[in-house]
């Protein structure tokens, strides 16, 4: 433990501590037993989800309450150069001025919102589970502040896009035209080929989602990782004798300000690889193969 | 990493959000930046108008400039012309006024000199008669040689 409250006799060894910090808080009170469990929330996640999509969009709504089309302050030419990122992306991806009223918005949603959620990770990563302990008065209870480092939240969102492409797809091409497509590309328009057609797009969906939240997820819950084993090199400060301590001390300093420091660029690359892949992906509904 | 609800729970929160963004936050912006683009244009535009409107006045103060050195070369040129008419003709005027004072000056004098020629006649006359007179005392009657005298003065 970081903070090495804990005593010797009842201090949690390493496994046990990072084992602990991945399980997730929810409704069923302790940690989730089978691999799919759809009775389940992870408490954590949804409210820090949403705490982050809030914060976001609230920062967002009060620069777009007082927009100037004259000169800009700081907050709004911030914003600017944000959005027009995201226009100009949107715009050579998504060929659709109709679809892009949307999808640019909702690209701008996706790149601040992921932003925030992987931020999440630069907080300490005791800090907002031992608060959450202290509050509860239980030394046990869990929490996990990272929503992107939850497969769940990843693969939500990517599931969002999933079924954003099918609306485009039916939107765009018509339902029949889309079932056509599904049967008669990527191979030709041959009966021989229906099957294969078919079995090729549903494998090209599934690998475009599972890939999309998978990416983020395994990102972000590498960074998390690896931020609870140098947290973890400098909690035994205290066991270790002699030199070691001070050393180990050290090392979690450096290891931990060098690790955060590449976790910026992390942080704001899987955002906006999110982004571009979601901007990616609905673009292609909108072309016929 | 076990898949649970949350993942449902997640996507009707991502359409929340996108839809709130797509609602309040992009449309504003988006919109102060059309219009700031508008506002960049049209200030292009003007200032393209000013540059050449600035050209035609400066093209236009030029040719007024150009018009006024000609106008006032004109001016000084008849200006000129005029001062020597104007010192000629009061050349002319004074040479004529002097010969007209030098005539009346020439006459004056010619009369003056008539006169004293007259009066000086008039005095020598006297005066031979009052030398003749003198000489001739006893002997010449005035009264008798009027005639004479008379003619002598004449001749004189």
């Amino acid at each position: 433990m970081a903070t090495g409250h804990e005593g010797a006799a009842n201090a949690p060894n390493a496994g046990e501590y990072v084992v602990h910090h991945l399980t997730q808080l929810n409704t069923t009170g302790h940690a989730q037993t089978s691999i799919v469990d759809f009775s389940v929330i992870n408490l954590d996640t949804i409210v820090f989800s949403i705490l982050m999509g809030v914060l976001g969009l609230f920062i967002m709504l009060r620069v777009a309450k007082n927009v100037t089309s004259g000169v800009p302050g700081r907050g709004q030419a911030a914003l600017e150069i944000l959005i027009e990122m995201v226009a100009n992306q949107a715009r050579s991806i998504v060929h659709s001025e109709q679809s892009r009223k949307f999808v640019a918005p909702l690209a701008l949603t996706v790149f601040v919102w992921v932003f925030l959620m992987n931020s999440m990770d630069f907080l300490p990563v005791d800090l907002l589970p031992r608060i959450w302990q202290a509050a509860t008065g239980n030394p046990h209870a869990y929490l996990r502040v990272v929503p992107t480092a939850d497969l769940n939240g990843t693969l939500g969102m990517s599931v969002g896009v999933l079924l954003l492409c099918f609306w485009y797809n039916i939107k765009i091409k018509g339902l029949g035209g889309w079932i056509h497509e599904l049967f008669t590309a990527p191979f030709g328009n041959h009966p021989l080929l229906y099957l294969p057609n078919f079995l090729m797009q549903m494998i090209e969906f599934l690998a475009k989602t599972v890939s999309h939240g998978m990416r983020l997820f395994g990102n972000m819950y590498a960074g998390e990782l690896l931020f609870m084993l140098i947290a973890l090199m400098g909690a035994a400060y205290g066991a270790s004798a002699g030199l070691t301590g001070p050393l180990l001390w050290l090392g979690h300093v450096i290891a931990g300000t060098g690790w955060a420091l590449f976790h910026i660029f992390i942080v704001v690359l899987q955002a906006f690889i999110f982004m571009m892949l979601t901007l990616v992906y609905i673009g292609q509904a909108h072309e016929g193969h | 990493m076990n898949l649970n609800a949350t993942l449902f729970a997640q996507l009707v929160v991502f359409f929340i959000l996108a839809w709130f963004t797509m609602k309040f936050v992009w449309p504003p912006i988006m919109k102060a930046l059309d219009e700031r683009a508008t506002k960049i244009a049209e200030g292009l535009a003007a200032a393209e108008r000013g540059r050449q409107s600035l050209d035609l006045a400066s093209k236009h103060s030029a040719e007024t400039l150009r018009e006024g050195k000609e106008k006032v070369a004109e001016v000084i040129a008849q200006a000129e012309k005029r001062a020597l008419q104007i010192i000629e003709d009061a050349k002319l005027q004074a040479k004529s006024e002097a010969d007209k004072v030098v005539a009346g000056a020439k006459a004056e004098i010619e009369q003056e000199a008539a006169r004293v020629k007259e009066s000086l006649r008039e005095r020598v006359a006297e005066l031979a008669v009052a030398g003749a007179e003198k000489i001739l005392r006893r002997e010449v009657d005035v009264k008798a040689h009027a005639d004479m005298l008379a003619a002598i003065k004449q001749d004189l």
